[in-house]
């Protein structure tokens, strides 16, 4: 099936400190993925895991340390025309919605400016039609919304406004960092249900960067999961969420508060002290947490296997697809 | 009936704004009664800009202008004693705070003064609380503390910049855990924390609770941390409670539309049908409509629904609901 987007061994390297101590961070290690048309493609992981800096990446605000981005063949964007090409197609839409709009200035003039930038109306007029029409879409109007400041709307009203700017160019693929996290709960699927419409209606495919293992299940056909700068598991929603392989997404599961009290945790969690520690780590990142670690997890990078169609990056599974069993003495811990 | 902590009787708080000339009133706390038995969670679940904080805040006996005190009342029960707080002087209030009731704001990790190393806040506190401590007692109270909850004692000697939001969520819990409290008021201690982290907030609620065995009043619009701590809970829409029911019953039975919406709006693992929100937005609080808050947004709404606010109701003695549809004895389901 035809690609729309490729991520190939992306690398991020952030270097912190000064020219006497300094540290380099891995934010983004090696990461690859694709996405299909109309497909919802979920990137999921707590934060501090890069999935954020992968987004910024792909939207061309940081620069890979190395890797490709390859979208519908073209590799880079060099040129200032072809930058317009590329946000033509591709367009984001971020956390904060109350971040996103000047307070000062009118919701409006962002969709008047988006269309002038893009050349995508004659006249003022078509252009209050193309406004409306993507307003409609997202349970708006351009009544609703003409001559009003941020501050009038609530938060789900401009996320919503946000991603009816995003919808002005017809984008093919939407990249969505948190685009939920902000909103109120009882709104929350609101916003979901429109990526679901917007999928199955117009044929957008979303990048939904998200750390909310519920709605990802609920809304996106792959996942991929993160966890500092590598994506240990990725596959379809339904195998790797209902059945995790990594202890990693078994933690992050299980840590979804279910939402039914005869289903309370039983077991305790072990907390970290820093993020850095565990980006730092030789091998496995996530062996000083881990309740399976093996002696091996602690020096050697995992490689990447595949188990029935999902990548594992973990040292229990093996080619063959079958889990190695973990040392007795690590199991009572 | 059982052992309460704090009750209130018909308790309204609203902010009253003085806009060139004109009065705006909004509406934070209309009609509440609530009571707090001894030895339980009690959760508090709505939208922002229900009320919530504006009720913890009146529970709490902090209410400052705009904020005012319009009618109704709250007690507390110390020692058998029952204390009505707007009789009390700021003095005696203060006697109370963290000794009888203790309060986690909302976004507690930007509580700490960032400045000044976490010992020194925890010295701040135990000084002006418990009378004729020395430095070295009082530092031995709060590694005591920290021990006592399992978290690092190194934390103390560091500045709150230094740690993670999870770590300073959970140093404020403990702070108010201090000098064991029989009521602490935690408003949205899970929010903006990532998940395994949240699991582990829940996890020291849950711990201090068992280990005191006082009350908590836990704000949450997250109805997932709800069912996993709460023992019972209460559902407000604009400013009033509109259903309060055990954990179980809220979730397997409840009456109100909102409720249902509210639950049977969040997705769940292993289940990929469309769930749907309440439709259209919370109301205004300074401009609420007439009659049920609600039946803008209510697919039931019938006639009376819009002009006369429905009663509250006991369906059974542990189960309240205020609901037009909802008939005194009713078990069944709203139609």
């Amino acid at each position: 099936m035809e690609k729309l987007l490729e991520v190939d061994h992306l690398t991020k390297i952030f270097t912190l400190g000064n020219i006497v101590s300094r540290v380099r961070i891995t934010a983004v290690d090696n990461v690859s993925f694709d996405i299909k048309p109309a497909e919802i493609f979920a990137l999921a992981g707590e934060s501090g895991c890069g999935k954020s800096t992968t987004a910024r990446i792909i939207l061309g605000f940081e620069r890979p340390t190395s890797g490709t981005i390859v979208h519908k063949g073209k590799r880079d964007q060099k040129e200032k025309t072809e930058k317009v090409w590329f946000s033509e197609g591709i367009q984001a839409i971020f956390q904060d919605p109350f971040g996103t709009f000047n307070p000062l200035r009118m919701v409006d003039r962002y969709f008047f400016e988006t269309v002038q930038h893009f050349k995508l109306a004659e006249t003022k007029d078509d252009a209050v039609v193309l406004i409306d029409q993507k307003l409609r879409a997202v349970g708006l109007s351009y009544e609703e919304v003409t001559c009003r400041y941020p501050s009038e709307f609530s938060g789900g009203q401009l996320q919503r406004i946000s991603i009816a700017r995003a919808l002005l160019t017809d984008p093919i693929l939407m990249i969505a960092d948190e685009p939920v996290s902000m909103v109120d709960a009882s709104i929350r699927m609101s916003i979901v249900n429109l990526f679901k419409k917007l999928k199955e209606n117009f044929g957008v495919s979303v990048l939904y960067i998200t750390h909310d293992l519920a709605t990802a299940y609920y809304v996106s056909d792959r996942i991929a999961i993160m966890f500092r700068g590598n994506i240990v598991e990725k596959g379809p929603v339904e195998q790797v969420l209902m059945d995790p392989k990594h202890p990693y997404t078994k933690l992050l599961r299980e840590s979804i508060p279910e939402v039914d009290p005869n289903m309370r945790w039983s077991e305790s969690v072990t907390l970290i002290d820093t993020e850095q520690e565990e980006y730092l780590r030789k091998g496995c990142k996530f062996a000083g947490r881990c309740t399976m670690v093996m002696d091996i997890c602690k020096s050697v990078v995992p490689e990447d296997v595949y188990v029935d169609g999902v990548l594992v990056k973990c040292h229990l599974w093996n080619d063959s697809g079958t889990q190695i069993a973990a040392p007795d003495s690590s199991m009572d811990q | 009936m059982g052992n309460p902590v704090l009750r209130t009787e018909q308790l309204k708080a609203f902010y009253v704004l003085d806009i060139h000339g004109d009065q705006k009133i909004v509406k934070a706390v209309n009609e509440v009664n609530l009571e707090i038995q001894n030895n339980e969670v009690y959760g508090i679940a709505g939208e922002s800009g229900c009320g919530k904080t504006t009720l913890l805040k009146a529970l709490y006996g902090a209410i400052e202008p705009p904020l005012r005190l319009i009618g109704g009342k709250v007690s507390y029960f110390v020692d058998g004693e029952e204390l009505e707080i707007s009789s009390l002087n700021s003095e005696q209030k203060r006697q109370l705070r963290w000794e009888f009731v203790s309060y986690v704001p909302q976004g507690a990790m930007s509580v700490f003064n960032p400045v000044i190393k976490l010992k020194e806040t925890f010295w701040d506190f135990i000084d002006s609380h418990v009378a004729g401590k020395t430095r070295q007692e009082a530092f031995d109270i709060a590694t005591g503390q920290l021990r006592y909850l399992g978290l690092p004692i190194e934390l103390l000697d560091a500045y709150p910049h230094q740690l993670s939001g999870g770590r300073k969520q959970r140093i404020a819990i403990a702070l108010a855990a201090l000098l064991s409290p029989r009521i602490i008021i935690c408003d949205e201690p899970t929010t903006a924390l990532d998940v395994v982290v949240q699991r582990g907030v829940v996890q020291l609620l849950k711990e201090i609770q068992g280990k005191l065995k006082n009350s908590i009043i836990l704000v949450t619009h997250d109805m997932g941390v709800q069912a996993n701590v709460a023992d019972r809970i209460g559902i407000m829409y604009a400013g009033k409670i509109v259903e309060e029911a055990s954990t179980e019953t809220i979730f397997a039975s409840s009456l109100h539309p909102y409720t249902r919406y509210l639950i049977n709006s969040l997705p769940r693992f292993g289940d990929k049908a469309t769930r749907e929100s309440a439709p259209g937005n919370p109301p205004s609080l300074s401009d609420l409509p007439d009659g049920c808050p609600f039946h803008v947004r209510c697919p039931y709404a019938l006639d009376i629904c819009k002009s006369q606010m429905p009663p509250t109701i006991e369906v059974d003695s542990s189960h309240k609901v205020a609901c037009w549809l909802i008939q005194e004895g009713d078990d069944g389901k709203a139609s």
